[in-house]
Parts: C-alpha cells; structure tokens; sequence
C-alpha cells in the first residue's frame, strides 16, 4: 500500500452528482423501452370483505387491454419477504382499501384511468379493525389466531422485585402517528419478458434481490431467469424496501401476459394511498425511580400497528423493542412487544424502522421521571446513563469508551442551554410567544439485529479492469445517502489510489452479488468492512504475482492491475461477511449482543410555541452524535440535516388522515412536510471514537438523526409551556384544545 | 382531460432552439418536455404544483410545468435544467451544488436549481432568509434544505466574482 492518501474523511465529489446536477441522470420514469405498454392497478374500494363479481364496464374497448388477476400467476401468488401471506393481486377477499385485485395494461397511457374506474367490484363487506385496539379486542380475528404477527419478550433481573422499594413509580402512555416516506419520486418499475432470458425488471428500489427473490417465487422462474437493475432512485427512506416486490411483480405479471415491455409508474395520490408508511405506535411504561431520579426497573409495553399483512413488522418490531431501554442503564427491565393487524394497508420499513417510536416514548417518559422526582431533564438523564461496562436492556455490554455525560455536556454547551433556559423562564411569564428547550438522548444500533448479518452473510466483489481501473461490485444501492461515493472511497483508500481511480457497478442482478439489502444503516459499516477486505484481495493478488511491489505509486499499480488481466483475464476478489468474535445473541430471549456498534447521540431542541396560532416553530436544533469515524463530512452532514428534516415533520406537521383505513389526505397539498422557510439552522456536530467493526472505523448513520428531534421537540414545548404531550405529531389544534382545557379563560 | 380537443402546432423556444411539436392544446408543458422533446431534467413529484420538481424558466418566470397547458407556451421562451452547463462546463449553480451537498437523491434537484437561478436573476446577493423563502415552493426530502441553502449563497458570491 501507498503511504497514506487519506481519500476516507474528505468532501470528494458525488459519484453521481455530475448526472444529478444537469438532469441526465435516468430515473425510472425518464426510461422508455420500445413498444413499451402502461401499466395501472384496480384496487380495493373497501377495507375487508368478500369479492363477489368483477364486471367490465361498457365504453371500454377492453379488447385493446392486458388484463392480469390471481389466475394469471404462473408462480405462488405471494410477495415473498418474511411470512407467506400477502397476496400480490387479491383472490377472493381483501384486507385492507387499495389492495391490488386487477391489472391493466395499455399502449395509450391516457386511457387507462377510465378503464380503471371502469372495473366494478361487488363485495360482501366484512367487519373491518382500525386500530391496535380494536385489533387487541378481537371481536374479530382478522389474521392468524389472535390478530397478532409477532411478539418478544425481553427480561432483565427481576423486575417484579423492585417496586415495593421504588420511591416513586412513574406510569405513561405514548403514541406515535404514521408517516408517509415522501420521497419525491414515487414507486415506479418497467418489466420486459423474454421466453429465452425470462424476467428484467428495472426500477426505483433499494434491494434488488429481495425484489429478485419476490419475482423468482411470484413467476416460477429460476435464478437465471430473473434480473432486476436499479435505476438512479429518487428517494426512499425505506419506502422502497420491500414495497418494490409488489409492484415490480405487477409489471412482471403484465410483461409475461402481453409479450411486451410494461411500465407502472403511481401517481402521487396512488402511492401515499396504496404503498407503506412508518407504522403507529402505543408505548406504556411503568418504572420505578429511587428518590434521587436512578431508574430501579420497569416494565414496557410497545405495540405497532402492521396494517393487514406482515410484511417486515417482525423486524421492525424487534428494531423497537431492543431500542426501547434507551441509553440507559436499567438494572431491571421487562419488555413486551408486538405487533397487531389491522385492516389498513401494511406498514413497513421507515428511517429509523420501529426505534423511533420506542424512544419517542422513552425521552418523554424520562421527562415525564424527571418531574416527579423534581430533578432537571438534564440530570435525571446523566444519573442514568449507560457507562462502558454497563449492560443494555438484552445485556450486551457497552464496550467502547463511549462518555455519554461529556456528549451531553458539549451538546449544553453547544446550544448554551443554561443561560436560555434561564432567559426562558423569565421572559416568558409576559409572553405570548413562549420559548422552551428539550432534550432527547438516544443510541442507535447499526447494521442488522442480533444473528442478521450472519444469517445475510453478504458478498461484496472488486474487480481490477483491463486499463488499471477498478470497479466495486455491490447491490447495495444509491438514493441520495452517498452509497457510490463512500464505497469508493473506502476501496481508493485501501488500494492507496486515487478516488477517480474507482467506479462502482450498477446494482443489476446479473452484474453484483449480494451484498444485502440497503437498510439498518448497515452500508458503510458491514457493506464498506467488506469493500475493504476485497480490495485488500486485489493488492495481495498483485503482490503475490510478483506484479507489485510495496511502496508502489498509483500508476504501478494501474500497470501491474493491466498486466494481470492482460496475462490472465477476469479479476476479480470476493470477501463474504463473517461474524466477529465474541458476539452472541439468542433469538429466543431476545438476548445478547443486539448489534455490532451503536451510534450516540443528543440532540437539543429550542422552539416558540405561539399562543395567538398555537402553532410551534423550531427556532435553533443541536445535533451532536458520535458515529464513528466520519468518511465524508458533506455527506454525513446531509443524512444528519435530512433526518432531522424529517423528525421535525414527524413531531409538528405531518399526520395521516384516516377514514375506513384509508388514508384521506394522499396529497403534499394536504400532508403537509417542511419546506426550506418552516426549518431552523440544523447544527451538525460529531465525535468520533472510531469502531472495530466498521471500514475505518465507521457506523452507521441513516438512521440514527430520525429518532432524537420529535421527542426533543416535544419535551421542549414541555417546557415553553408547562403542559406535556404524549402523542405526536403534535398539531396547534391538539396544543389549542389542551392549552384552552387547562384554563378555560383562553390559554394565555 | 389533457388529450382532448384535435392536436395543434406549437412552437417554443427551449433551452434557445426552435422546437415545434403536434400536441393536444391542454397537454401539460412537463409532458411535452419529457415525451416529445425527450427532455426528462423536470421531473413529476406531484402533479398540481406543489412540489415543484417540475420547475422550468418560461419567459423569465418560474413555472410549474405541470400546471401549464402547452398552448400557454405558444411562442414563449422556456430554460430548461439542460440549458444550464456549456458542453461540460457547469454553471455556477451547479457547481455550486455538487460541492456544497445540495443534491442528494437528486429528483427535486434540477427544479431547485431552476428556483434558485429565477430567485438569483432577480435578487443576486440573497440573504439566508431570502434564499429560504425563494425556494420554499420546491420540496426536498433528502437534505433538510440546509446544504441547498448554502449553495445557492456560494453561488450568488460565485457568480458576482466572475
């Protein structure tokens, strides 16, 4: 290797930026294939029930259209992810509105909404559930034997033993909304079918073989049958993980019928109606607290609502329920979690995928402890933090030196929270705008829980090119995070040459192996370590063949890669995910060690709420994490300023309308997300300790930024006004109605 | 519906080319654009005008191109993301955007670059607040608007240097 370049840690350009920049850049909806039809979806009008007839309606030249129901499966009629039991197009009944039941394709894409409108369905309705209560009341079994997908327990000492010497037992319960991914492409694939090489697929997606496995299963068709390539993808939040097996099988279904190549593209409306979104929460807890504010034990109960199919509610559970302890120390805790059915449309996998929703609850709770033992936020938080050493609520235990007292203690410094705090409390007794300040501190863990990795066990190739280039070999996929240019770093670093020396392959099936899915800020740690163990391959490869010498230069190297390929042709080192040392979890306890590495955090929230429009503004964010080494500043600042973007939306403006399980108000007219003017200067900070595990000592990052703004914005408008919340997002008509019910002379 | 009526001639200027193309009179501007000149820079995000990601300069004003029936554009003169570089050269904007981090997944990029030359043709040395509300008509979900932000304002030092 070269003496060291230090490619890692530096703003590069964007792989991709120069095509994003200049609108070449090919998003699915950019793409037309020749003699390519429109595809579009007949859907569910009611949320349960029966289908009775389907019937053609007149002034619809039908015979000009493909038409796909449950008959023409050549395959199993299931979307393959976790549990055999969603249908891709509805057979005989339906679970939720907005199900698939038809397809339809056409050459003339104008036409197909009439055609659409013009399929009636008879059903006989079924008595529907809407809520996780309904669902945990059973007067109907809408799913299994009980209505519920998946249930863990976590235990820790002896909870049961702690409250009669417990000074205080402090009760809560929190909920937390759905929430629309809102990436601004929606979902969109184009199918092609050949007899001889079976299936293509291309489309906005984050996890090629997760869709390729779907197809493989969906068709009847072999491994070699199906491929599917990702085109630039704008946006996805994890609104496009599993939900892109659904609609790339309805495309393929088409494509297979019609012998021609099928586009379905959703409109906006479709997509916020038909596809997933965050899944609503209910958090109960119950913990005993000495006199000093040190937690003694609790119990929590965290239930999710799955909608009306699995889909990855197991997971996201399981995500929820291992984050639901918090950064905390508890010597004693019981943890039970599940998630129920309801008759909505299923939810799945959004930033952050379940920790969001239990720690929402935590911070607000440990406000909520701090109150009743009459000790600040900031105190009740520093005598219960986790310390290396310490175990987690699954008993992991906290190796790395993380000092979780000193981060607190710069992010206070950081947002000068003492001095505020303090101008706070005076000025507002006079005033009409009332200022607060909150606190929310919170890990998350990277990569995939407890034995997922393991069980992926990804490859990750590098390819050394006839000119000396090289080309990194993933189907990890690029939509917006930075994947391209991150990995590329991570191999320009290792081979010592230079960034522009490296390409990253399209995530195309038939191209990459498998390096897992795009999820649980796994990429640039597991993904990237990988990266960096098949480039070492290549430099071993070289220095074994005598081509290579130690010390060499950038263009040695170019020569040497040449010269292999020349002599002996494709070039290419693997490395395949092992599980390190030492890390052991039991999936039946739900016990060990959760994840690899953790990312920390406190974030600090300043707002004004409004008492004349009731309405909250974020005046000031302070977000200080410690993810590991930072392998680029732009980009690692972009996930934390986006995330925090969309924590703001969660916690004060972004609520999902629902009528019948249907979402009423499928429009960014009347959903309502933060525009440039409505968010505050982002302060990004970090701290960086480095991890064993990760390229360079990197952990993941996506997701942590989701999980700190909504409960600290919500502890903040705690302190501004004097009232709590419990539930998000947080209206100015639900502040109005408490604000005005505590004191019915108007609020002020 | 916006394939009713008989299909007419219209001409327009784009990205300063003459094009003319056989469209329906109430066809959107963004359609036309995408499908008859293959220019696929704007992008639908919502179609009615709210996120505006299908920005475009027509006539020296920012529109919407999906609000916009081709007929309306009849003659008019209309910029395009296409429009922007010189061969390889980028503009200033770009630029500007590729080295702030003001374009992650790129799809609400090119009408946010759109926004901020019309915001930066008529106020070139915007203050934060300015650059804020200048592009509050455009949504982005990736980046929280901050590395947007800051490359409008390095383009607007950028560009007065030059």
């Amino acid at each position: 290797m070269t003496a060291h370049q230090q490619i890692v840690g530096m703003p590069v350009p964007r792989k991709e930026g120069r095509d994003k920049v200049t609108g070449r850049a090919q998003y699915i909806d950019d793409m037309t294939l020749p003699g390519m039809l429109h595809g579009a979806t007949v859907r569910s009008s009611i949320p349960r029930g029966k289908i009775k007839s389907i019937t053609f309606g007149p002034g619809v030249a039908w015979d000009e259209f493909t038409v796909v129901s449950a008959k023409d499966i050549p395959g199993k009629n299931w979307v393959a992810l976790i549990a055999d039991d969603q249908p891709c197009l509805a057979d005989g009944v339906v679970n939720h509105p907005e199900e698939p039941i038809l397809l339809l394709a056409h050459a003339n894409r104008h036409v197909l909404r009439k055609a659409v409108e013009s399929v009636a369905i008879e059903y006989d309705p079924l008595l529907p559930l809407f809520t996780i209560e309904e669902s945990e009341r059973q007067a109907e079994i809408i799913w299994g034997s009980d209505n519920t997908f998946k249930k863990y327990r976590v235990e820790k000492g002896d909870v049961d033993s702690v409250w009669s010497k417990a000074d205080y037992i402090v009760e809560g319960e929190y909920t937390t909304g759905a929430q629309e991914q809102l990436y601004i492409e929606n979902n969109g694939v184009i199918a092609s079918f050949d007899p001889e090489s079976g299936i293509t697929v291309w489309g906005s997606l984050q996890c090629p073989y997760y869709v390729h496995k779907a197809l493989m299963k969906l068709c009847g068709l072999a491994e070699d049958k199906v491929r599917v390539v990702q085109a630039e993808t704008g946006g996805a939040f994890g609104g496009k993980e599993e939900y892109p097996s659904m609609i790339a099988g309805h495309a393929a279904l088409l494509a297979m019928k019609s012998g021609k190549p099928v586009k379905i593209v959703y409109d906006r409306m479709e997509d916020m109606a038909a596809t997933t979104k965050r899944h609503p929460s209910r958090t109960r807890h119950r913990t005993a607290v000495d006199r000093n504010g040190k937690l003694l034990g609790g119990e929590i109960e965290f239930v999710v609502d799955g909608g009306a199919y699995t889909t990855l509610s197991p997971v996201v559970l399981s995500r929820g329920t291992i984050h639901a302890g918090g950064p905390y120390y508890w010597p004693n805790l019981k943890i039970s979690a599940k998630a129920v059915a309801t008759n909505a449309p299923p939810h799945g996998a959004f930033r952050g995928f379940g920790a969001p929703q239990s720690l929402f609850a935590l911070e607000r709770h440990m406000d909520r402890i701090a109150a009743t033992v009459g000790i600040s936020p900031v105190e009740v938080r520093r005598r219960n933090f986790l310390k290396t050493g310490l175990t987690t609520a699954t008993e992991q235990t906290i190796h790395e030196p993380i000092d979780l007292d000193q981060l607190l203690e710069r992010g206070l410094a950081l947002m000068d929270y003492r001095a505020k705090k303090e101008r706070f409390r005076t000025e507002n007794e006079s005033a009409t705008r009332k200022k607060g300040i909150g606190i929310a501190t919170f890990l998350h863990g990277a990569g995939f829980t407890g034995s997922g990795e393991r069980y992926l066990a990804s490859v990750v190739g590098v390819q050394g090119l006839a000119d000396g280039r090289v080309r990194v070999l993933v189907s990890s996929t690029e939509f917006g995070q930075g994947t391209k240019t991150v990995l590329c770093q991570i191999a320009a670093e290792t081979l010592g040459i230079p960034f522009e020396g490296i390409e990253i392959a399209q995530a195309d099936t038939n191209e990459v192996p498998n390096s897992g899915p795009t999820v649980a800020s796994r990429t640039v740690m597991v993904v990237g370590k990988l990266v960096q163990s098949a480039a070492r391959g290549i430099e071993q490869t070289l220095t074994a063949a005598g081509l290579l010498n130690e010390g060499y230069s950038r263009d040695e190297f170019c020569a040497a890669c040449a010269k292999y390929v020349a002599e002996r042709g494709e070039f290419k080192s693997w490395a395949r995910y092992e599980a390190p040392p030492g890390i052991f979890w039991d999936d039946e306890k739900y016990r060990g060690e959760a994840y690899a590495a953790y990312g920390w955090a406190v974030y600090i929230a300043e707002v004004t709420v409004d008492l004349t429009t009731y309405g909250v503004t974020v005046d000031d964010f302070v977000a200080l994490q410690e993810v590991g080494k930072v392998l680029h500043p732009v980009l690692a600042r972009g996930q934390i300023t986006g995330g925090v973007a969309q924590g703001i939306g969660f916690a004060l403006y972004e609520k999902v309308i629902w009528q019948n399980g249907r979402m009423q108000n499928g429009q960014m007219t009347n959903y309502i997300m933060p525009t440039s003017a409505d968010l505050p200067a982002i302060r990004v900070y970090f701290e960086e300790l480095g991890n064993l595990h990760g390229a360079f000592g990197a952990k993941g990052i996506g997701e942590l930024p989701m999980d700190g703004p909504a409960p600290a914005i919500v502890n903040a408008i705690q302190d501004a006004l004097g009232v709590g919340f419990d539930s998000i997002p947080l209206l100015p008509e639900d502040i109005f109605e408490a604000v005005t019910k505590r004191s019915p002379g108007g609020g002020r | 519906m916006s394939t009713q009526g008989t299909r007419c001639e219209i001409s327009l200027t784009v990205n300063g080319e003459t094009r003319t193309v056989r469209a329906y009179p109430m066809e959107r501007l963004l359609d036309v654009l995408r499908l008859h000149l293959g220019l696929t820079g704007a992008k639908e995000g919502c179609g009615e005008g709210e996120c505006g990601s299908c920005s475009v300069m027509m006539d020296g004003t920012l529109v919407n191109s999906c609000l916009v029936p081709v007929l309306q554009a009849q003659g008019s003169k209309i910029v395009t993301i296409e429009g922007l570089a010189q061969g390889s050269q980028l503009s200033a904007l770009q630029q500007a955007f590729l080295d702030c981090g003001g374009a992650q997944c790129g799809i609400c990029t090119p009408g946010i670059i759109m926004a901020a030359l019309h915001l930066l043709d008529h106020t070139p040395r915007p203050s934060d607040q300015q650059i804020k509300e200048g592009l509050a008509g455009n949504l982005c979900r990736c980046t929280g608007y901050a590395q947007i932000c800051e490359a409008v304002a390095k383009a607007a030092v950028d560009e007065s240097r030059e």
